[in-house]
């Protein structure tokens, strides 16, 4: 090399300045990303420790009463815990078969792939539809139009303790139809994404032993995307259990326990959104009781969800 | 050489003609028909909705509907306007994003650009993605009980500013999520080319990978502001409702939205409010779909 010629660049160290904005950058992200985690902490020591009063004074029992009368000041949310758990599951039956059904219809090519762009892009934008909006809908449209199917349940079906109430208007039914609507686009766009993640081959090699389509979509491609469709079937769980606005519209808000579907019932978030603003003293604390126990169920379930979306994102 | 032919093939007794009575044919058809019906029927509901949202609500639209404030229900003056609320909801929106965008997109560089793979990048995101199945109505309780009842922010309970903490705890996750995964897409070369001609991290990252990573961010942003524009539950016993316009004072007061208005209009027994109701929902739809469709353009050109 030859020493004796211009270097036709010049190295330079870098100023102190450079550097410390360089570290400081890395602190502030660092600080940014640690929010998450100080938030999610945050939230559950406040709902905690603004529940101990309540926990202290009813322990298991609230979970298990179904008596919740702020005027007496005796507190038990069994009708909203039962409440939450039944119209989460109901609307799961009625969506997982329409949202699975539809991600098949979308992932599959029996029809031209603009109709089924649309098909797909549609259950997407009513995911946008904010939840309040639907609640209106459900009060004025939805649940005036069900109404006779409901009152016909009631007279053929009422021996069954399900139906065995008149139908007044709000009530859990029209709440889980709701409820499945909503739903319904978190299942289609997880088991859609599973289902395109299945490796082209295997159908090839079905079709190659001479299978069917359906045979192959039962005995192939649903197999080898369950995990993520059951992640996707949990997920949508999770949010139908925390959903509050339009089950608060439509769900009737009444503490007291019925067996019937067609009687108002109340859910844990319908609860909280109905009694927390003009809630005070021991109601409070009672209220953040049934909230921790809200975030406790969601938590389990979001949490099992992920692990299950994550392992077929492994397998393939 | 032989070849197998049609002809060939049913002299030794089998036909390859595709045979619709088949059985599994029949089948095979009928269970296709099922699902386009299940695909038919999921679509439905977003129609009927965005139908009677667009002639209900349409049929409010006017100009002193943008201009007046609501009237109390029972008021034999007529419903008003929802002006306030619009007002709100964009003051709140606003708030809201200026909360969430530098910690969501400050964390989202932490996670691909500083910590990669490591395990606290890991447990961050699996933080994110439990923040996110938190549901909007204990991001309100949570507010209600730090910043609210505790009247932290100056003294004051119900506030515009405690309603928007609690929107940015929803948008969060959201755009942490995309901010990461948009920066892990920009191409490793890159970052190694602006490094090597001796750019600082703090350059690469603010001059070479935010920039090329500023449309999938975008998307996350505009879709994070979608979702909050329309969240009801964090702002009812936050937020509260207010009948009036909002002025200097309104970030510490309670403030109105069109998410409350159209939940507390639509539960009261008189028709007047109701029809507010349906008219705020029209509104808040075409802002929410607008803001979805401009999220969808972005993510489109992203991808490109």
């Amino acid at each position: 090399m030859n020493t004796e010629s211009k270097p036709i660049f010049k190295l330079r160290k870098r100023s102190d300045t450079e550097k410390l904005i360089d570290k400081s950058f890395k602190g502030l992200a660092l600080i940014m990303a640690n929010s998450v985690a100080l938030i999610l902490f945050a939230i559950f020591l406040v709902i905690f420790s603004g529940s101990t009063e309540s926990m202290a004074r009813y322990g298991l029992q609230f979970i298990t009463t179904s008596d919740w009368n702020p005027v007496l000041d005796n507190y038990g949310a069994f009708t909203a815990i039962y409440g939450t758990i039944t119209t989460s599951i109901l609307s799961l039956l009625i969506a997982v078969p329409l949202g699975v059904g539809s991600a098949i219809f979308i992932t599959e090519d029996f029809v031209p792939i603009k109709i089924r762009n649309l098909v797909s892009n549609l259950i997407e934008l009513l995911a946008a539809i904010p939840s309040v909006v639907l609640g209106l809908w459900a009060i004025f449209i939805m649940e005036p139009f069900l109404r006779p199917f409901f009152l016909f349940l009631n007279k053929f079906l009422g021996w069954l303790p399900i139906f065995g109430s008149e139908p007044i208007g709000p009530g859990i039914a029209p709440a889980i139809i709701i409820l499945a609507i909503m739903i319904l686009p978190i299942i289609t766009s997880i088991s859609r994404d599973s289902l395109n993640q299945v490796p082209q081959n295997l159908r090839l090699a079905a079709y190659g032993v001479g299978a069917t389509r359906w045979t192959t979509i039962f005995i192939v491609i649903l197999p080898a995307a369950i995990s993520g469709i059951i992640g996707g079937i949990l997920l949508a769980l999770g949010r139908a259990m925390g959903e509050t606005m339009a089950v608060t519209m439509i769900i009737g808000n009444s503490n007291n326990f019925s067996w019937s579907l067609l009687a108002p019932g109340n859910t844990i978030s319908a609860l909280l959104a109905n009694q927390f603003g003009e809630a005070d003293g021991s109601q409070v604390s009672s209220l953040m009781y049934a909230g921790f126990i809200l975030m406790i169920l969601t938590l389990l379930v979001n949490i099992f969800a992920q692990w299950l979306v994550k392992k077929i994102r492994l397998k393939y | 050489m032989d070849y197998i032919t049609n002809n060939s093939v049913s002299k030794l007794g089998i036909n390859l003609k595709f045979n619709p009575t088949n059985k599994r044919n029949i089948i095979n058809s009928l269970l296709s028909l099922l699902a386009t019906i299940f695909a038919s029927i999921a679509v439905i509901p977003l129609l009927l909705v965005i139908g009677y949202i667009l002639i209900k609500g349409g049929a409010q639209i006017s100009i002193s509907l943008f201009t007046q404030l609501p009237s109390p229900p029972g008021d034999d003056l007529g419903a008003g306007g929802i002006g306030n609320a619009i007002q709100g909801t964009f003051i709140i929106t606003i708030l809201a994003t200026l909360i969430a965008v530098p910690i969501g997109v400050g964390g989202g560089i932490y996670l691909a650009e500083y910590s990669k793979n490591g395990s606290f990048a890991k447990f961050i995101r699996f933080g994110v993605n439990v923040l996110s199945g938190v549901p909007s109505i204990i991001a309100g309780v949570f507010i209600y009980g730090m910043i609210v009842s505790t009247r932290l922010i100056l003294g004051s309970n119900f506030s515009a500013t405690a309603g928007s903490i609690a929107l940015s705890i929803l948008m969060l996750p959201t755009i942490i999520k995309t901010t990461d995964e948009g920066l892990k897409l920009v191409s490793d070369n890159l970052r190694k080319g602006a490094l090597s001609l001796g750019a600082t991290k703090f350059t690469s990252i603010t001059r070479i990978t935010l920039p090329s990573a500023f449309n999938a961010i975008a998307t996350g942003i505009i879709l994070s502001i979608a979702r909050a524009a329309g969240e009801t539950a964090p702002l009812i016993f936050t937020a509260l409702f207010s009948y009036y316009w909002a002025d200097s004072n309104s970030l510490l007061n309670p403030i109105a939205s069109l998410s409350v208005l159209i939940y507390n209009f639509a539960l009261e027994p008189y028709e007047a409010q109701n029809q507010l109701a349906w008219a705020a929902s029209f509104v808040l739809i075409i802002l929410v779909l607008f803001l979805s469709m401009l999220s969808r353009w972005l993510s489109r050109l992203a991808s490109r």
